[in-house]
Parts: structure tokens; sequence; C-alpha cells
């Protein structure tokens, strides 16, 4: 091999790990999308991503950068419960501790205190976050836009009948300009907690919001080599994106 | 019985059709004035009635069922215009009813929307149903697929005589243990295909996750053994057939294994002798219904629409169509028919794209489908949200290449409005 060929690489900046939460169980909404968006951006930005995914009875990895968690069906919650349970102790520290994460839907409400079920069971959380969430008969499906103060502008799509609440000890992601967001009374979409990112929109996210998945970048390369220093993100397509998705219909 | 709704129907049926209209207004109209006019009819035929419901391939293989039995010699009543609602059957009804109502056929084979059957089955009991799959598709009005399972579930219950099940697809399959009544028959693959249908639950792990152990299955009625350039083996009665197909697509091909179980059931209750020879050239024949899969002509050259709608349709699309030697354009609309959640295109995979590219992206959602195209590292050509400029604009560049489109519903229908303005259209009435 001549030295020419090797010559274009630069070398990485570091190795970061992306843990995918139970990617068999709760990946119903294009969540794979969020993982490969932080893969690529993390390469683009140069570093190594090693994306790694935790299932029901898995060992659970070591050196964990980011967390990421997806949707999933009713009967989805109902299979990864107990599993979720017996980690509770560990994902709680690991928030504690600053890991950034990101929740989407199903995933946002079993993070939080508990999901009761509209036909009676109440599928208990692991109270990483101080939301409850509280099945209707009410499906919220559609474009949504929320406004954020530290992410601008975001951009997605909601399905769910669990409707949350926030207690005092999280923020709001942002204000629902279009659609529903936590529920059908506050106005409020998402929640907010050290470097945890919960929403219920997927579509994916992380692709037309590329500030959340910077934002998940630059907190996880922070916690672990100190500083970051990003690198050249071609964002033409997620602006157009955006911009036709905010003209959509609900 | 003399009924005005006949006549009146009729009426509307000619004034729409002259205006240009919708093919389920005069169904409508029938039955607002006489309720009980789709019952009525359909008891009259012989050997009942079947629907075929499911996310997936509901038309074409409709289209297979009527043909398989015609060619045994039945006469069939379909709602041959893809119209599967209610209202639709029952247009489509006035159409081929005397002007006394009656009905000269000898078995009706309707195509039927998930959410609809459901209201047609608590009016008429179907003797046959035919249940496809349950893909992540439409989530945007069914909510979750299990939803879309338990509409399903309710058709096989209201049904009299057989239920045919896919024995691949865990929903539609658990369906058998919550029969009593009906007589349950499957098809199936072979063991060797059962990795091109991964099912929606394994849709996207992370790369290099295992697959799962196959669990032990039932005996199926059909099972389709092998897929070739354009012939197929299926496998019944303990014999292994191999027979030409003119339908492309895995996915098509794995339907005919559905749309034989049921014509054979169908003829096996008495209603005809099934003739190997001639169920097997029937088959043969079978060409893709309105806009599914179609292969039309533009500069002497083959363009190939295939309908994507949902992640296992796009990836079997992807795999049944190699894109190397083709211009490839990917048109994605996000209109209430062809749903509105985008999500979906993450759970595709594009690299079979990577080498080739993509030529042109167009549709609402031209920018989405880009973005998408981006984090899988395919190149692309062009994009134009406007489907008519995006589409000359690919017709132009891509002069003497074969030409492919995978386009969702209302994007497919869109371009067929062009195309037919430079080739000949096909037009189903």
């Amino acid at each position: 091999m001549t030295p020419e060929s090797t010559g274009g690489t630069t070398a990485s900046k570091g190795t970061i790990r992306v843990l995918q939460l139970y990617p068999r169980e709760m990946n119903i909404y294009g969540d794979w999308g969020n993982a490969l968006v932080l893969q690529q951006r993390l390469k683009w930005h140069g570093y190594t991503p090693e994306l790694l995914e935790y299932n029901v009875g898995d060992e659970f990895p070591e050196g964990v950068d980011i967390i990421l968690g997806g949707g999933g069906q009713d009967s989805g919650q109902l299979v990864i419960q107990d599993d979720l349970q017996s980690r509770a102790s560990l994902l709680k520290g690991m928030a504690e501790d600053g890991t950034p994460m990101l929740l989407i839907c199903g995933l946002y409400q079993l993070f939080g205190r508990f999901f009761k079920t509209r036909s009676g069971p109440v599928i208990p959380g692991i109270s990483v976050l101080d939301v409850e969430t509280h099945g209707t008969d009410e499906r919220l499906i559609g474009n949504v836009k929320v406004t954020t103060a530290e992410f601008g502008e975001v951009l997605g799509y909601e399905n769910h009948s669990g409707q949350t609440t926030l207690g005092p000890g999280v923020e709001p992601l942002g204000t629902v300009a279009k659609g529903t967001g936590n529920n059908s009374s506050d106005g409020q979409e998402g929640a907010r907690y050290r470097n945890i990112v919960a929403s219920y929109l997927h579509g994916s996210l992380l692709p037309k919001n590329p500030a959340i998945a910077d934002f998940l970048i630059r907190t996880a390369v922070e916690r672990k080599y100190g500083t970051f220093t990003p690198g050249e993100a071609d964002d033409r397509f997620a602006v157009l994106a955006r911009e036709h998705a905010a003209r959509r219909p609900r | 019985m003399f009924s005005l709704s006949i006549p009146l129907g009729k009426f509307v049926r000619r004034v729409s059709r002259l205006r240009g209209g919708g093919s389920a207004l005069p169904g409508l109209v029938v039955e607002k004035i006489d309720p009980g006019f789709m019952q009525r009819t359909l008891s009259t035929l012989p050997h009942g009635v079947a629907v075929v419901s499911g996310t997936n391939g509901k038309t074409t293989t409709t289209k297979m069922v009527v043909e398989l039995l015609e060619s045994q010699g039945l006469k069939v009543f379909t709602n041959r215009t893809g119209s599967n609602f209610t209202r639709g059957v029952a247009a489509a009804l006035i159409g081929d009813v005397d002007w006394r109502g009656r009905l000269d056929a000898d078995v009706a084979v309707l195509e039927l929307d998930e959410a609809h059957a459901v209201h047609f089955v608590n009016r008429v009991p179907p003797r046959y149903s035919l249940l496809l799959n349950v893909l992540r598709d439409q989530l945007d009005r069914f909510g979750e697929i299990d939803k879309t399972a338990q509409l399903l579930q309710h058709i096989a219950s209201k049904t009299t005589g057989t239920v045919v099940l896919n024995r691949e697809d865990p929903r539609v399959a658990r369906i058998a243990g919550t029969l009593q009544g009906p007589e349950v028959l499957y098809f199936g693959l072979d063991d060797s295909l059962l990795g091109t249908f991964p099912s929606d639950d394994e849709l996207r792990a992370g790369p290099g996750s295992p697959v799962p152990a196959v669990p032990q299955r039932p005996q199926a009625d059909v099972v389709l053994r092998r897929v070739g350039a354009d012939d197929a083996d299926f496998e019944y009665d303990g014999v292994t057939v191999t027979t030409g197909m003119k339908l492309r697509g895995v996915y098509n091909i794995f339907n005919a294994a559905a749309a034989l179980a049921l014509a054979r059931s169908i003829c096996g209750s008495g209603a005809a002798t099934a003739d190997h020879g001639t169920l097997l050239k029937a088959l043969s024949e079978v060409a893709p219904a309105f806009g599914r899969g179609e292969s039309l002509t533009v500069d002497g050259l083959p363009l190939d629409l295939v309908l994507v709608k949902n992640p296992s349709g796009f990836r079997l699309g992807l795999k049944s169509f190699p894109s190397g030697g083709y211009a490839t354009m990917i048109a994605i609309n996000d209109n209430y028919a062809d749903g509105r959640d985008m999500s979906w295109l993450w759970d595709v995979d594009f690299d079979s794209l990577r080498a080739a590219g993509v030529d042109q992206v167009t549709g609402s959602r031209a920018y989405d489908m880009a973005l998408r195209l981006q984090y899988d590292e395919v190149q692309i050509g062009a994009v134009d949200t406007d489907i008519p400029a995006a589409l000359a604009d690919f017709i132009r560049k891509g002069k003497g290449k074969p030409k492919r489109v995978f386009c969702t519903y209302t994007a497919m229908l869109a371009i067929r409005r062009e195309l037919s303005k430079i080739t000949t259209v096909e037009v189903v009435s």
C-alpha cells in the first residue's frame, strides 16, 4: 500500500459509544434514523462511532456515551417492562451523572414514573424523569412544530394515545406551535432534564433536527474528552426538509 | 322485488362517468335509499363471498384469485376498480346487476380495506377470507399495527367457511388460535425464502443483530418454494410444480401462493374441479394490477413503476428490482392516501442504490427522501418537489437507459397522468 492511499484519512478524535435501548421492541417510528444520524454525524465531526444495542436479557455494555430510546406499541412496552425495571438504578445513575439521552414516545413514557393504560393496568416506569402518563381514548396524530429556547424550531410527527404531564422536576422541551404534544391541555411538548431530551416527536427526530443531534454529540464528547471541536456537516437537505415539513398540514 | 334504487343507481353511475367522476358515488346513493341492497344481492351467489384483506398486495392478489377462478369456468363478481370501501362494492354491484337487481355470478371476490372490511363483514358475513399481512403501514390511520391485526381478526371471526392465513406473518398466523368456527388454511414460504421477508418486528435492530430462530410452523396448503427470474415453484398436494410468471417482485409471487390457496379452496368446496393445468396457465398469465409494478414504454425502453408505501414494501421493491443499468427516480408524497407519516423511510436500507446512485428525487417529501439517501451515502442527481418537472428532467437525462420509478400511491397517479401524455398507459375503467 502506498503512503498516498492512506494519506486522505485524518486520525479519529476518539470513539463515542451510542447505545440503542431495546431496538427489537421499541423501534416503531423510524427510530433507526436517530441511531444512523448520530453514527454519520460523529464521523463528520471526526469521531469514531460505535453503535451498540441492548435488548431484553442482554449484558449491559460498558462505557456507553449516548443512549437512544425509541417508541413501541403498548404490547412492546409490556415485553420490556421487567427488564427495564432491573436496569432502573443503572440508568438513573447514568442520567444523574449527565449521560446524554434521547427518549422518544414509548421510552419517554417508561422513563417517567408510570404509564397508566386506559384498560386499567399501570406499567411502572423507572422514575428517571418526573413525568406521568395516562392512556386515553384520543389518539394524537399528525405533523408537529415545537418552539424551543435551546434548539430553535423542532419538527416532527406524533402518534400516541398516552398523555404525559410534567412534574416540577423537569422542564418542557418546548411550546407547541402546531400539533398537540405531551397532552391535549397545556400546549407543552417533551421534557428536558440534565442531558436528557425526551419527546413524542418521531419523524425520525434527529435527521430534521440536527441541532439536537449535535447537542447529544457535543455533550458526550465534552464529558469524555474535555473539549469538542465540530467538523463540517452538510445540512442542505435537512434545511430544505425542515422548511417543507413546517408547511405540511397536520 | 322491484325497487327504484337500481335504475337510479345506474343513472347516477352513467352521469358520474360522463363527468369523469368518482367510482363510489352511485354506491353511496343506492346505499342511502336502499340500505339492504348489497347484502340482498350478494346473498344470492351460490358460492358466496370471498374477502381479501391485509396491508399490502390486496389489489393484485384479488385480481389473481379472480383470474384463477375464471379459468375454472366460474363467473366472478369483483370490485375491479380498486375501490375497496363498502360503497365501492355497492357501486361495482350497480354496474353489474341487471335492471331487476339480479347479479349473474357464481361467487364474489372482494378486495376490502382493513378498516372498511369490518363494517362490510358485519353486514355480509363472507364464506371465505384471505388475510395477507399486517405491515407497518398507515399508522397515521390505525395508530398501532396491533390494531390492524385486530381488524383482520374480526374479518376472520365473521367468516363462515374457510380462512386463509399467511403462515409467515406472526400477527396474521396468530389469528388461527382465536377462531372456532371456520376451517383454517395457510399459505407459506420455503425456509430458504424466509430471510427475504423479514417481519416488521425484526425490521430495524442494529446491524449484525442475531436473526431469531424459525419456530415450528403449521402445515401450509400452498408453499412458495423458489422464485426465478420469470418463473416460480409452488408446492401443494405434496407435489412441486413450476410455472412461468408475468408478475415480478417476490412479494407478488408470494401472494400468488395466497391466491392459489384461496382459489383451490373455493373450487374444492364444490364450485368447480380445480384443474392443475388451467390453474397454473392462468397464474402464469396474470398481469400486474393498475399501478402495481407496471412496466410502460418510454422512448422505446421500459419504465417500471414500483409502488412503495411502507418499509417492508420498499425493501422488497429494492430487492426485487436491482438498480444496475437502470436510471432510478424516487417519488414520495405524503397525502392522505400515501400516509402522512414519513418516519418509515428511515426503516428502509438504501445501500443497494449506492453503486448506481439515484438520478432524481421528487414528490412533496422529496427533501425528506434526499436527506434519507444522504445519510445512507447514496449520490443524488437532482431534487425537485414538482413531479411533472422532475419526471421530464428524468426522462431527458436518462435517454438510452431503461428506467425505474419507486413511488408512493398519489405520486404514482401523478406520474401516470404525465406519462399518458407521451406513452400509452393502460386505463382501467
